[in-house]
């Protein structure tokens, strides 16, 4: 086994890594936050003198005590950190009350009172759309928030040519993201007028943008500072933001430092987890298998407030159909909104819904064309010089999905297995087989969704050590890890050498959020430019002493070396740079390569590049109990390169057992008034360690050309595929098909009596 | 006096403390906050701590019924001269460290596991971790970890000598 490095290791088994509930100062009061017993309502009154005179309160805030704007948000400003007229969902917050001690903010907000008409609650968004539904959003006409659509040629035609059609209706569930650790933000007030804030906070300048919005403060006056992340998933972006805002606004009135702390039902109540999908394809498919014409529509419940829905819909419609070519598709995916709890970034982002969807159209066309499920993949996979549904041509990276999908086949012998899966009828132990597989492709980074660039700094000490400083953020995936291993390889020095600073939004630039499975990519990409210029300074300030002219420095095993034996420790090139007073430091950006995008008819080049993966697992479903067991996963993934394998494996098995989570056990329960019911983990059921196999994982490396290190991303791809490669299985394995997550393998009608 | 014995130290349980949960003395008044707080309901496992070397939710654990206990945390586990226990440094060697928030909690369900069966195969370790929760990492490299440090304590000999 390969060690593995994290440069945070040793901490997190020792128990003194510090998280945010960790941290406490000296004078630190305690906020938590007030709820109502609405889900859709006006508010009439809200009460809160006499939470004001119980023992201990220092402060009880609403919505009139908010300096800045009331509502913020990453695309839409419309996310109140407290409600003033209306509520319209049931994570909503009216107060925050802030005590001495935790106990007594707890017993206080009890006595804070809200008065309400009710309102009409919807919670489905084919009832949002309805004409004279009542509007949620602010200031729109209805409750389509975005509407993102690909045109490209003639579907209606084409479907009217197709020998086969496949048409279908899908539907995902509201997913959590459960992180183990619940959300809590602290401020402190510094003399200068200065915050520093500290978080359970996924990126701290996301943080600052939602604090210094809320408290209509300059970003310069407010500093978030990064420290251990007990898991996020693309979850503790806005939620986590606003708590630490609630924190700040009680932390500014009293002049103290402030902690708001999340127990685990307020973060299941409030926190916004992944967009429930309803989804109708239409597919038709040529006799030999190819795709000839694609319909769809999809309805994206975005909840109460915006978010990212435009943007992870925006995925959704740029990877509608996954993997394949297609020259005549029209879809369309709207963002809705309802007055479920919000809906926003959860790792995968927009495309384990479709995907789900569309893998499994690939096999129920292969199974009524007697294809195989590779066989009818490979003739419709993108390969290199492939137009994709967007128009863009991937000619300038390896286009591998071929590739890897062999891979995951040969693993697992998929031919094979799939033979063997019994098709409903039971083995001698009563015991159901199947085999499945699925296939996927994920754009790079944000793509046309966003501007995408980066930064990271490299910092030379005079006694030789080095310092850095990156602008993407540790969460738990081991980010700062990867950026010290790449900078050690760079510089060829041990990743002893290297001290990650403890990066905050004073320490360097906003380098963009630190989401769409982008860290290692785009980070990576900025310490090379950084490195790159580094080494210009260096070799300038010691050409004399260690090369002739014309001659080029090395950068090795350690040393700084330079011709005709001629070689300097890095503590001596450091003292020597010194004496030159030369600053060895660079300051290094990741451009992306150019991405476009017509909103108008969904064509453009969406992303610059793509990871390519492919998942195959073996399942069991026993008929009497209705249950299913995944017997075996394999899973292969085109990222790059690898950079840390053990880490990237772990990537992969977390990501794929979250992933087979959504498609067998998890779904957020809200009762038909709108109300959490989920609300904790006796509730909302993730996976435990007897749940799935060990994994069988493949790392392909084609190193990509656009990528400054040859490296793409993980974190996602991971997740994205393995629900349709489960239901792929448990439909070779019972003969009937399950087109809503969690797959309810007891709604089959899998017993001989019936 | 009603006492408790944390990680080889002595404190004294003052009757104001008797209604906290184990886990609230040891985070609040400890300060000892290597124990995590998850789901404070029992089910996620991040508060595992041993209690008369016996794995408990400190969450759920009254204060007053761990009176005259020996408590074993995540910090008790460094020895004297600064060495990891095997069980931690297996955790890092093996990658199972992620956002190590469900660490201190698996380290002590795994210490627990190997002081009475100290030798597991890949099912028993998995069964024994299923009170923990992870998000992160899948539990593979977790039950790694826990392989690799019985194999390293039985090479070791030193299966008698758990924590302390």
């Amino acid at each position: 086994m390969k060690n593995c490095f994290r440069n945070d290791a040793l901490q997190k088994v020792c128990g003194t890594a510090r998280f945010a509930d960790d941290l406490s100062f000296p004078e630190m009061a305690h906020s938590v936050p007030v709820y109502s017993d609405f889900v859709h309502a006006r508010i009439t009154a809200v009460r809160v003198e006499e939470a004001q005179n119980m023992p201990g309160v220092l402060a009880v805030q609403t919505w009139k005590d908010v300096p800045g704007a009331l509502c913020a948000g990453q695309i839409n400003q419309d996310y109140p950190i407290l409600v003033k007229d209306r509520i319209r969902s049931t994570g909503d917050v009216v107060a925050v009350v802030t005590a001495e001690s935790r106990a007594q903010a707890l017993a206080a907000a009890e006595k804070v009172t809200v008065e309400a008409k009710p309102l009409p609650v919807i919670l489905d968004t084919e009832e949002a759309i309805k004409q004279g539904a009542v509007v949620i959003p602010e200031g729109l006409p209805g409750n389509i928030i975005n509407h993102h659509k690909v045109r490209r040629g003639n579907p209606e035609s084409r479907m009217n040519d197709a020998e086969l059609i496949i048409e279908e209706f899908f539907e995902t569930p509201l997913v959590e993201h459960a992180y183990m650790e619940p959300e809590c933000g602290i401020c402190v007030p510094r003399d200068d007028g200065v915050l520093e804030i500290y978080g359970s906070v996924q990126h701290p300048f996301s943080t600052r943008r939602f604090v210094c919005a809320y408290l209509g403060r300059p970003l310069a006056s407010v500093v978030v500072h990064s420290h251990a992340v007990g898991g996020s998933f693309g979850g503790k972006d806005d939620t986590a933001s606003i708590v630490c805002a609630r924190a700040a606004l009680a932390a500014t009135a009293l002049g103290r430092p402030v902690k708001m702390l999340y127990d685990r039902p307020w973060s299941m109540r409030e926190s916004y987890k992944r967009n429930p999908y309803k989804m109708w394809y239409k597919a038709g498919f040529a006799k030999d298998g190819r795709l000839v014409s694609v319909i769809s529509r999809t309805l994206s419940d975005s909840g109460a407030y915006t978010s990212t829905t435009p943007w992870s819909t925006w995925r959704s419609a740029a990877q509608n159909i996954g993997p394949y070519v297609l020259e005549d598709i029209k879809a369309d995916v709207y963002g809705v909104a309802t007055n479920n709890i919000f809906t926003g970034a959860m790792r995968g982002f927009g495309s384990p819904q479709t995907n789900f969807a569309f893998e499994q159209i690939m096999d129920m066309a292969a199974e009524k064309l007697d294809l195989s499920p590779l066989e009818i993949r490979r003739r419709n996979a993108v390969t290199d010089g492939s137009t994709t549904i967007t128009g863009q041509v991937l000619d300038d990276h390896t286009v591998s999905l071929v590739e890897v999908m062999e891979k995951t086949a040969s693993s697992i012998g998929f031919e094979e297995k799939l033979k063997q899966s019994s098709h409903g009828v039971p083995g001698k132990d009563g015991k159901l087989y199947g085999a499945g597989i699925a296939c996927s492709y994920r754009g790079c980074s944000i793509g046309a969704e966003g501007k995408d660039f980066c930064c990271a700094t490299v910092n030379v000490q005079f006694d030789g050590s080095i310092v850095m400083d990156v602008s993407v953020f540790e969460n738990g995936q081991g980010a700062p890890s990867a950026m010290i291993i790449l900078t050690s390889e760079m510089l060829g020095v041990p990743v002893e050498k290297i001290h990650y600073q403890a990066s905050s939004t004073a320490s360097i630039p906003d380098g963009g959020t630190t989401v769409a499975s982008r860290g290692t990519l785009v980070g990576g990409g900025a310490i090379k430019d950084a490195v790159d210029k580094l080494k210009v300074i260096i070799a300038e300030a010691l050409k004399a002493e260690l090369v002739d002219e014309g001659e080029e420095i090395e950068f090795r095993d350690n040393r700084i070396y330079g011709s005709r034996g001629r070689s300097l420790s890095w503590e001596e090139a450091g003292r020597k740079m010194y004496l030159a007073r030369v600053y060895p430091f660079a300051f290094g950006t990741f451009q992306a390569p150019p991405v476009t995008w017509d909103e108008e008819n969904g064509q453009g080049d969406a992303y610059f590049s793509y990871v390519y993966s492919s998942q195959a697992v073996e399942v069991e479903v026993d008929p009497e109990k209705g249950s299913c067991r995944v017997l075996n996963i394999v899973a292969s993934h085109d990222i790059g390169k690898a950079v840390n394998p053990p880490m990237l494996a772990g990537q992969i098995h977390g990501g794929i057992v979250q992933g087979a989570g959504m498609a067998l056990s998890e779904k957020f329960l809200v009762d038909e008034q709108g109300k959490a019911l989920s609300l904790n983990f006796s509730k909302y059921k993730i996976p435990r360690a007897t749940d799935y196999p060990d994994i069988t994982a493949h790392i392909i490396e084609n190193p990509d050309p656009l990528s400054p290190t040859g490296v793409k991303g993980i974190g996602e791809p991971a997740l994205e595929l393995i629900s349709p490669a489960i239901a792929n299985a448990v439909a070779a394995a019972t003969g009937q098909r399950l087109t809503s997550l969690p797959l309810d393998i007891k709604s089959l009608h899998l017993k001989e009596s019936e | 006096m009603n006492v408790i014995v944390v990680n080889g130290k002595e404190y004294e349980i003052r009757p104001e403390h008797e209604s906290l949960t184990l886990l609230q003395f040891l985070r609040e008044e400890l300060h000892l906050t290597g124990t995590k707080n998850g789901c404070a309901e029992g089910t996620c496992g991040a508060c595992t701590v041993l209690v008369d070397q016996k794995a408990v939710r400190s969450c759920r654990f009254k204060l007053a019924k761990a009176a005259g206990a020996e408590v074993l945390t995540v910090e008790g586990l460094i020895r004297e001269d600064g060495s990891l226990h095997p069980v931690q440094q297996a955790f890092i060697d093996a990658g199972a460290v992620q956002c190590g928030f469900c660490t201190p909690g698996m380290i002590m369900s795994a210490l627990d596991l190997l002081y009475k069966n100290p030798e597991p195969d890949r099912e028993s370790i998995r069964k024994a971790l299923r009170g923990n929760l992870c998000r992160c990492t899948g539990y593979q490299s977790i039950v790694d970890a826990v392989e690799l440090a019985s194999k390293r304590m039985m090479t070791a000999h030193i299966t008698h000598q758990y924590g302390q």
